[in-house]
């Protein structure tokens, strides 16, 4: 069952069509990987899911339209996006962050119960807790960015490049958390210049080029695809 | 008498309704980086509107004590829905604009506030219509009032209250937050629209409350009394450090306390030259100051920001 469904999806910026009437869905419980050059419209595909700009076109979450709801809206419904760039409160303390998180939820043993859960999985952001999150380091505030967002409990988790900027170490620890919050049964749409590792977790995956949706198949079959091997994977 | 003990008494209770004021102008301007220019006014018709109240009371058979709060009530809550009315029907379609916009609309909207309040209560003083029992208390060879402590308590409770509630409280927190960033607030669930509502509302508040405070100070009211009054609190504002609450108080009492010991000493200091009734070029001069100097004022950002 498909939890969420994308039909001729449209973002225009004034005059450029930065996605051009796309297809896709994720099924519940799915890890789908978005991969494409720069520019190719991911971004801007992951900011219609989630309300944050106007799009044409429907998306169907759970069988209702959610087409240009508002994101204060969709957060309620369970969707949540991890931004390219993090986007975290720099004047906020990382408690403050995560609280943040959970401004859509109300009962606070669960809430609390799910801070000791961050901590436990992002331990150096436990030792910083009453630290300006402005003042973490780029992989730090990647951590509280994942972390932020899981306060929500979310049903489907967009992440948009996760793994930018960071470590090699940072980046599988990020990775190694991806899967985990996906077995957990949470759904993830996944956004990644990192083919190859995105396509390593994921269980399908989506190619786009310049605003379309070029390829579209099984995660393993996309890192053999020749096509993908050449265009992204650097082989 | 103790002159510079004096000043300094007079200095702190007109700084804590500057910074009343002051609060509103920043918690505003953190939030959405307008200058509400019509603060001022509201401030004015918080004063006007309790005057009116007290006036239409003051012959009833109610106690002095329900009449004096159930006017201060109304005051304020007219206040809040004029902060709000103000926002929704005059700032709202103007969220995307250039900046220019709205600081346009701002002083448009003050003087139509101006004007309204001309035609409603005239051109001439109102004068406030109970005569308040103000004993003074000696202290140290200065003195003060009743009514200077009660100045002083009110505008500190509220501040206090206010300091609280954006620092203490989710809806604080939320506060924060959409200051930092409106879409990424708007993802964690907020509702942003009604994040700025709220501080429009709240800031109103604050200045019916120091319209009220300041018209029974100087037992006067008038049409364009917040024009100047906004102007001295936008001052403090900028001189703390503008979108940083706490520095709106510091900044209201510093101004408070420059100009009643600038008012204080300047006979003194120019050899006669320029009197007391100078008092008010002091804020101006801070004005200045500040804006050459340190823009940012003396408790503006000083979080280092990365990428
Ligand atoms: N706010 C905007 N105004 C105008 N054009 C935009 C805007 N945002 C994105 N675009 C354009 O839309 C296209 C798609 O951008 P988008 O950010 O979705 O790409 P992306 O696939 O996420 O790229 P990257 O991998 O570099 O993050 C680009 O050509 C970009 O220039
Ligand atoms: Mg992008």
């Amino acid at each position: 069952m498909s939890l969420l469904q994308a039909q001729q999806l449209k973002v225009s910026y004034g005059g450029i069509n930065a996605v051009k009437s796309v297809d896709f869905h994720i099924s519940k419980g799915e890890l789908v990987a978005l991969i494409g050059a720069n520019g190719a419209g991911k971004t801007s595909t992951l900011k219609a899911l989630c309300g944050m700009i106007k799009a044409k076109g429907n998306i169907f979450y759970g069988g209702a339209d959610i087409t240009n709801q508002p994101s204060c809206k969709l957060v309620n419904l369970g969707i949540v996006l991890v931004p390219e760039g993090r986007g975290i409160f720099s004047r906020l303390s990382i408690e403050e962050n995560l609280h943040m998180g959970a401004y859509s939820r109300h009962k606070r043993r669960e809430i609390r119960a799910d801070f000791i859960k961050m901590y436990d999985l992002f331990p150096r952001l436990a030792k910083r807790r009453k630290q300006l999150a402005g003042t973490l380091s780029g992989g730090e505030q990647q951590m509280l960015a994942i972390a932020r967002a899981l306060m929500s409990r979310p049903r489907l988790l967009l992440l948009d490049e996760p793994s930018m900027g960071l470590a090699p170490l940072m980046v599988n620890k990020i990775f190694t958390t991806i899967k985990a919050v996906s077995a957990e049964g949470v759904t993830i749409l996944l956004v990644e210049q990192n083919a190859k590792l995105a396509l390593e977790i994921s269980h399908r995956g989506y190619v786009m080029e310049s605003g379309t949706i070029m390829l579209s198949d099984s995660a393993q079959n996309l890192l053999n695809s020749t096509q993908v091997k050449q265009a992204y994977l650097g082989e | 008498m103790d002159i510079f003990l004096q000043q300094i008494i007079n200095g702190l209770v007109l700084g804590s309704i500057y910074a009343l004021v002051a609060l509103g102008y920043s918690m505003v301007y953190g939030i959405l980086g307008l200058i509400n220019f019509a603060h001022g006014e509201v401030v004015m018709i918080g004063a006007m509107i309790a005057l009116a109240m007290l006036q239409a009371l003051a012959s009833s058979s109610m106690p002095i004590a329900v009449i004096i709060l159930l006017s201060l009530l109304v005051a304020a809550l007219v206040c809040m829905a004029l902060g709000y009315a103000m926002e929704k029907v005059c700032y709202r379609p103007l969220r995307n604009a250039p900046r220019l916009a709205p600081l346009i609309t701002a002083i448009g909207l003050s003087i139509v506030l101006q004007n309204i309040a001309m035609i409603a209560w005239g051109r001439q003083f109102v004068a406030f219509p109970l005569q308040i029992h103000a004993t003074q208390h000696a202290i140290a060879g200065a003195s003060i009032s009743d009514l200077q402590i009660l100045i002083i308590l009110v505008a500190t409770a509220s501040a206090v209250a206010l300091l609280l509630l954006v620092h203490k409280t989710r809806l604080g927190r939320a506060m924060r937050a959409t200051a930092q960033d409106h879409r990424i607030a708007g993802l964690m669930g907020v509702n942003v629209n009604t994040i700025i509502s709220v501080a429009f509302v709240l800031g109103s508040a604050l200045a019916a409350a120091a319209g009220i405070m300041i018209a029974a100070y100087y037992g006067l009211a008038h049409y364009s009394m917040g024009a100047l009054l906004g102007l001295k609190a936008f001052t403090a504002a900028v001189l703390g450090g503008i979108g940083n609450l706490g520095g709106a108080v510091v900044g209201g009492l510093l101004l408070g306390l420059i100009e009643s010991l600038g008012a204080g000493y300047i006979g003194a200091l120019t050899g006669g030259f320029l009197g007391s009734h100078y008092q008010d070029i002091f804020a101006f001069f801070v004005l200045i100051l500040v804006l050459i100097f340190r823009p940012s004022g003396l408790l503006g950002e000083r979080v280092a920001e990365r990428a």
